[in-house]
């Protein structure tokens, strides 16, 4: 550590002698000289940070872009949408990008101090700034249009048929709520939270429609081709559902609800397979600074097939039954590995 | 340090005899000058812009290192830090690791007092009170007074903040936007118990600095400019801060009034932004019901977009002033950079909901928020194209301060671009809170405006100091800190655009995000050298106050604008004689023939109007 310090201040003592000599030597040779010769540098440099960043941009995407999620198709349908508006945005900006940066470093270079020209007096041209006042405007216009449109196609209402979720965010980690065979969710009320007694969302007990809902921890199941529609809420400060695969987040607000669909277009196998990493997963994650855990707010979803899916949810236990565990009939009695399909009240 | 009158300096090469003072106000304070009304509590803008550089530069200082500790968590985090271990406690490092509670303390600030200290106070602070009675020709500020006030409302809001790093529950931690229930609920995080009335008294305090200081430079700009100096003669520095000064004036009371609303929903019981909330740690349902937690976003953030601009425009204004004197060129569009900035200003207030596309608002209202977001494209690219053609076929002098300009540019353009992506709902939808919203505003309002800054201080400084700062270090500084910003911030937009979260303390259990890892260390070896490099432009500020080469031309650069017709080291009154008169605009450079010709030279009849 005192070496790395002392390697530190030797490094500054050089450099700031040499600084200090420089000017020295510019005052003896005179100012008029070496700041002329500061420019050469100077101008050179600005071509090779040029030449050189324009190399560094084509090397840091060859070595990025195969990590980045634009390397693999959105795994939702709505995300098409955002990853074809994130292609022509990249398209026009890119242009831009180019260009402004190469004329900013080659003017710099092109016309540094030199006895042979005067700097020419343009101070305006009204063509000139008509022409990059309205290009600029039709580009955006452009692309306000097709942002809207998607913007509108996925923040529209869900479908009809979407498969009903709710997830509730907490200091840190995932509740989701499946409204079970009725397929309507019963009433909840967050005074009556009570992590204890296994109610973490607080679900009403007066309220019959409660009593097939199922609770899961941590991970969420739904079917591949078809549009879920989570109903997110949170419920102590907030979260966000930040779901990077599918290209798609919201808000998890405590008192106000807020919700997302989407269709998933692969099964989590499909995406092992396309990744080529067998423990690959959909990963929620929480998008929103939410405390000390947050960065440890972890969601999973299993996008599985019908079947599967029927599979899991026929072995899922109405969370009721955990808050009252007398009133679970497989308790009651005591047969073997309970029948689930038959718990229904 | 420098603000005596020129006759205490013999050697400066003025032959105006400072003591004869021809103006009344002139000299005013000369007679029974102390110590501490000469440093401590000045009423010179001179000085007090000195004030709030040097705290600014104070602050830059414990930002900049914060984020060194945070990078090292991000870019090391399996390597124990013993030593740092040793000198700063448990609370901040636990068997040689950052903690996740100092992690997100440093966090966050970082970003408070980045934005609001540094890039707000330490920019618009020293650069209003340094230029505006300089360039539009004013003894001093409207009121001297406020001016002293607004400083020092500051260093309370300075010693208030810098008290809640050391509180033992630790500085506020969740993050610089506060967003309530987590900043309002003590029981929320460590961080929202005493840190957060700590952070909030502060703010409270600096808005009011803030605004005294505004209200001065309006005033000032509107009232006080010397004969002469109609509207459309005053540099673009001074347009850039006028505007500036407007949008805190307009912006800063609404923060303000979030921030009292939070103050009551912490400690007096109300429910301005609280509901339905149960606590797991202390397995509590609170009894606040009827709040609205999104509300505290549209306060905020209807500040904090114009925050912004407040940022950025005296940067594009200090940017323009130079580009314009080192191509030995006219800025191109005056008039169109003119009204660039009253575009951006404008628009910067109805622009604030872009932050909260993913919070659950109506979609229609979203879509008017793109719309009016993405206008704010053209006049930026206005001004972009107007610097750009202002190098065209100019004469450029590669002074620090002229590379720090073209600097900014080079920033602005790249973080700029990326504006229009996330301003974009349904791309904000997918980038939201990731890296590649780091990338886009460290570029475009952090490195940029830093840039503007550091241009700004190589430029004004031998007006400052009278004395000049080195040139070598200047470039060095220069060249490592483009270099390093871009090694930084261009590879978080791949990290972005791979959905990666920001403010993650550690990303080693996700299997989306993790393949990182190189990176992120190669990140946090460039910001060490990047904040090494920082040391060493102090190093040469310091150095060059007391010992710097002496200035022995008053116009250095061979500049229009009026300050550098003042001595060299100018007394409380800045014009030893009477405040000259101006006749033209300040961008009279290489017209007809002629170098340049400074704004107190009267028009010609054979000179040719532009």
């Amino acid at each position: 550590m005192f070496f790395t310090i002392a390697v530190i201040v030797l490094v500054f003592l050089i450099i700031f002698q040499i600084a200090k000599a420089s000017e020295y030597v510019s005052v003896i040779r005179g100012e008029e000289k070496s700041r002329k010769e500061q420019n050469k540098v100077n101008g050179f440099l600005m071509i090779a940070f040029l030449i050189a960043g324009l190399i560094g941009v084509y090397y840091c995407n060859e070595a990025l872009y195969p990590k980045t999620l634009l390397a693999h198709e959105s795994a939702s349908v709505q995300g098409e949408k955002v990853d074809s508006m994130l292609w022509l945005t990249i398209i026009i900006t890119g242009v831009v990008f180019f260009i402004t940066q190469i004329l900013l470093f080659w003017f710099s270079f092109r016309y540094q101090e030199s006895d042979k020209r005067k700097a020419y007096y343009f101070p305006h041209n009204n063509k000139l700034e008509l022409i990059w006042t309205v290009v600029p405007a039709i580009a955006l216009t452009a692309l306000i249009i097709f942002g809207l449109k998607n913007w509108f196609a996925f923040t529209g209402p869900a479908p009809k048929d979407a498969m009903q979720i709710e997830v509730t965010g907490k200091q840190f980690g995932w509740i989701f709520r499946y409204p079970g065979y009725d397929q309507t969710f019963g009433k909840k009320y967050y005074k009556l939270i009570d992590d204890a007694n296994n109610n973490p969302v607080g679900q009403d007990w007066n309220d019959n429609k409660n009593f097939d809902d199922v609770i899961s921890n941590a991970t969420m199941y739904c079917v591949v081709n078809k549009p879920v529609n989570l109903r997110i809420f949170s419920r102590d400060v907030i979260h966000d559902v930040g779901l990077s695969a599918f290209r798609l987040k919201q808000d998890a607000v405590p008192g106000t609800p807020t919700s997302l669909w989407f269709t998933p277009k692969f099964t989590t196998q499909e995406m092992r397979e396309k990744m080529g990493n067998p423990d690959y997963d959909y990963e929620i994650s929480c998008d929103q600074m939410c405390g000390n855990g947050h960065y440890s707010m972890k969601g999973i979803i299993k996008v599985v097939t019908q079947e599967e899916f029927d599979i899991w949810m026929a072995q899922q236990k109405p969370n009721y039954y955990a808050a009252f565990p007398d009133k679970d009939p497989a308790n009651k009695t005591a047969a073997p590995a309970a029948d689930t399909t038959k718990t229904k009240m | 340090m420098s603000n005596e009158a020129a006759s205490m300096h013999p050697d400066a090469s003025v032959e105006i005899p400072v003591e004869v003072h021809h103006h009344e106000e002139n000299g005013h304070h000369h007679h029974h000058e102390t110590f501490i009304t000469k440093y401590v509590f000045s009423q010179d803008h001179k000085m007090i812009s000195k004030q709030f550089l040097i705290t600014g530069m104070i602050w830059a200082v414990i930002g900049g290192f914060m984020s060194v500790l945070f990078r090292l968590q991000l870019g090391f985090p399996d390597q124990s830090f013993d030593f740092l271990g040793d000198l700063m406690g448990k609370w901040w490092f636990e068997n040689g690791h950052l903690t996740p509670e100092a992690y997100y303390a440093l966090v966050t600030t970082h970003g408070t007092v980045l934005i609001f200290f540094v890039l707000t106070a330490g920019l618009s602070g020293t650069f209003a009170n340094f230029l505006v009675p300089l360039q539009v020709g004013a003894r001093d500020m409207a009121s001297p007074f406020l001016n002293m006030l607004s400083y020092w409302f500051f260093f309370l809001a300075s010693v208030i903040m810098f008290s809640s790093i050391f509180v033992s529950t630790g500085p506020f931690s969740g993050g610089w936007t506060a967003y309530p229930p987590l900043s309002a609920l003590h029981d929320a995080s460590p961080g929202s118990q005493h840190g957060m009335d700590l952070w909030l008294i502060a703010m409270a305090v600096f808005v009011v600095s803030s605004l005294l200081g505004g209200l001065n430079y309006i005033v000032t700009i509107l009232n006080m400019r010397t004969k002469g100096m109609s509207m459309t003669r005053l540099p673009l520095t001074i347009w850039g801060l006028f505007f500036t000064a407007i949008l805190g004036v307009l912006s800063f009371p609404v923060l303000l009034s979030g921030f009292i609303l939070l103050i009551f929903d912490r400690n007096f019981g109300t429910s301005f932004y609280l509901s339905d909330i149960f606590i797991s740690s202390t397995n509590t349902a609170l009894s606040n019901e009827g709040g609205n937690a999104i509300l505290f976003q549209h306060l905020f953030w209807f500040l904090g977009h114009p925050e912004v601009y407040i940022i950025a425009l005296p940067a594009m204004g200090i940017v323009s002033e130079i580009v314009s004197t080192n191509s030995r060129k006219p800025i191109f569009g005056y008039t169109a950079m003119v009204g660039s900035f009253f575009t951006i200003a404008s628009l910067s207030f109805l622009v604030w909901a872009h932050h909260m596309f993913v919070t659950g608002m109506n979609p229609f209202l979203g879509s008017i928020f793109v719309l009016l977001t993405l206008l704010i494209a053209v006049p930026s690219a206005i001004k972009v194209f107007n610097w750009l053609t202002t190098l065209w076929r100019g004469s450029i002098r590669f002074t620090p301060a002229m590379l720090f300009a073209i600097g900014f540019v080079s920033m602005f353009i790249s973080g700029g671009l990326t504006g229009i992506w996330v301003g974009n709902s349904a791309l904000d939808i997918h980038l939201h809170d990731t890296y590649f919203v780091i990338a886009h505003f460290h570029l475009v309002m952090g490195v940029a405006s830093m840039f503007g800054m550091f241009a700004g201080i190589y430029h004004w400084f031998p007006k400052m100091y009278g004395r000049y700062l080195n040139n070598t270090l200047g470039y060095i500084h220069f060249w490592i800190t483009l270099i390093a910003a871009y090694l930084i911030f261009w590879p978080m937009h791949y990290e972005g655009l791979a959905g990666m979260p920001r403010r993650y303390y550690d990303y080693s259990t996700w299997i989306s995000f993790n393949q990182f890892n190189d990176l992120n260390r190669m990140i946090s070896i460039v910001a060490i050298i990047s904040f090494t490099v920082q040391l060493l432009f102090l190093f040469n500020f310091f150095y060059s106050i007391f010992k710097g080469r002496k200035v022995t031309n008053p116009n250095p650069w061979q500049s229009n604008t009026l300050e550098w017709t003042t001595p060299i080291k100018p007394g409380h009154g800045n014009w030893p004689g009477e405040i000259p008169e101006v006749y033209r605009w300040p961008y009279d450079y290489g017209k007809d023939g002629r170098e340049f010709i400074p704004q107190n030279v009267p028009v010609g009849s054979d000179e040719s109007s532009h």
